[in-house]
């Protein structure tokens, strides 16, 4: 894949290691029937709940971690929800989705429960092409089963461009 | 490595498989509202311009359009179609383009390399318009 700046202005931010963000997050059957669905793809490995072995996520399924995440920056529907933000999500409308990669390092499956732990990585800066200065955030989660193994790695990257409206 | 866990049928293994075999897959006919209010509700992005209309004229957009991982995720199914689920090593993008409702989408996954028996694929999604919507790279175990 392409890399989004060869040249990064700077480099992991020491502080990342004190932002972290830690929780747990079930994998509920129906949860992974429902984000399947949602996708269009009803196959018996992300739906068929009576499988002994349990359901197979679908591979961008560690997205609705979101939902166990404590104040969500893109729900603010949920209930007692309070302001928050990271350098990845600076304020709503401030940031963009640039890139998402995945690396699935052992299998999940519906039944376990997933400890999920989210940190800010490299962060740096590039000129636009239009005009104007792209601040770029990695924001790095990992998700480890219940023997602590680490299972899939995900780093979002976003974009904050200056005075742009924003989407997720 | 992966381990394999018991109870799933592994897709079965690609044979021959050698750089430039390609395919294509139309992930989503045509993208509706409702849709994307299915997706947010599953993912738990309520990001109100993805199913607020007002809001996101309001902040500049004609009217809703697709979440970034709504497409990516309708992506990755020409790749689990081919070499199963468990297969997928990783799998990133990055986002081009908006979607918008009424689109189509098309994803291709053609073999750039098989190396010790992981095959890394590019990936490509593009709009009735034949514009890229996301692309990147995924790779599987097909040894």
């Amino acid at each position: 894949m392409q890399a989004m700046n060869s040249n990064p202005t700077s480099s992991s931010d020491p502080a990342s290691a004190r932002d972290a963000e830690t929780f747990s997050f079930p994998i509920d059957a129906t949860s992974v029937m429902l984000f399947a669905r949602a996708l269009g793809d009803g196959r018996a490995e992300y739906t068929e709940a009576t499988n002994p072995a349990g359901l197979v996520p679908p591979p961008t399924f560690y997205q609705a971690s979101a939902h166990y995440e404590p104040d969500y920056p893109l729900d603010a529907t949920r209930p007692g929800w309070q302001p928050k933000t990271t350098p990845r999500y600076p304020g709503p409308g401030k940031t963009l989705h640039g890139e998402q990669r995945f690396t699935y390092h052992h299998p999940v499956r519906s039944g376990e429960e997933l400890t999920v732990t989210i940190r800010t990585g490299d962060q740096w800066r590039k000129e636009s092409s239009r005009g104007g200065a792209l601040d770029f955030v990695e924001q790095i989660t990992e998700f480890r089963n219940g023997r602590g193994v680490l299972c899939v790695t995900a780093v979002n990257v976003g974009v904050i461009p200056e005075n742009k409206p924003g989407r997720s | 490595m992966t381990a394999s866990l018991p109870g799933h049928n592994a897709q079965p293994p690609e044979t021959n498989l050698e750089p430039g075999a390609a395919r294509e897959l139309v992930v989503i006919e045509q993208i509706t509202p409702t849709d994307l209010v299915k997706y947010a509700g599953a993912s738990g992005d309520f990001n109100p311009l993805h199913h607020d209309s007002e809001y996101a004229r309001d902040h500049g957009y004609p009217g809703v359009f697709g979440h970034g991982m709504f497409t990516m995720g309708l992506t990755a199914r020409v790749v689990t179609d081919w070499f199963g689920v468990d297969s997928l090593r990783s799998y990133g993008v990055r986002f081009t383009r908006q979607v918008w409702p009424g689109d189509r989408l098309i994803a291709r996954a053609e073999v750039r390399s098989i190396e010790q028996g992981v095959a890394t694929l590019a990936i490509e999604t593009r709009n009735q318009n034949d514009e890229v919507v996301i692309s990147g790279e995924a790779q599987v175990a097909v040894g």
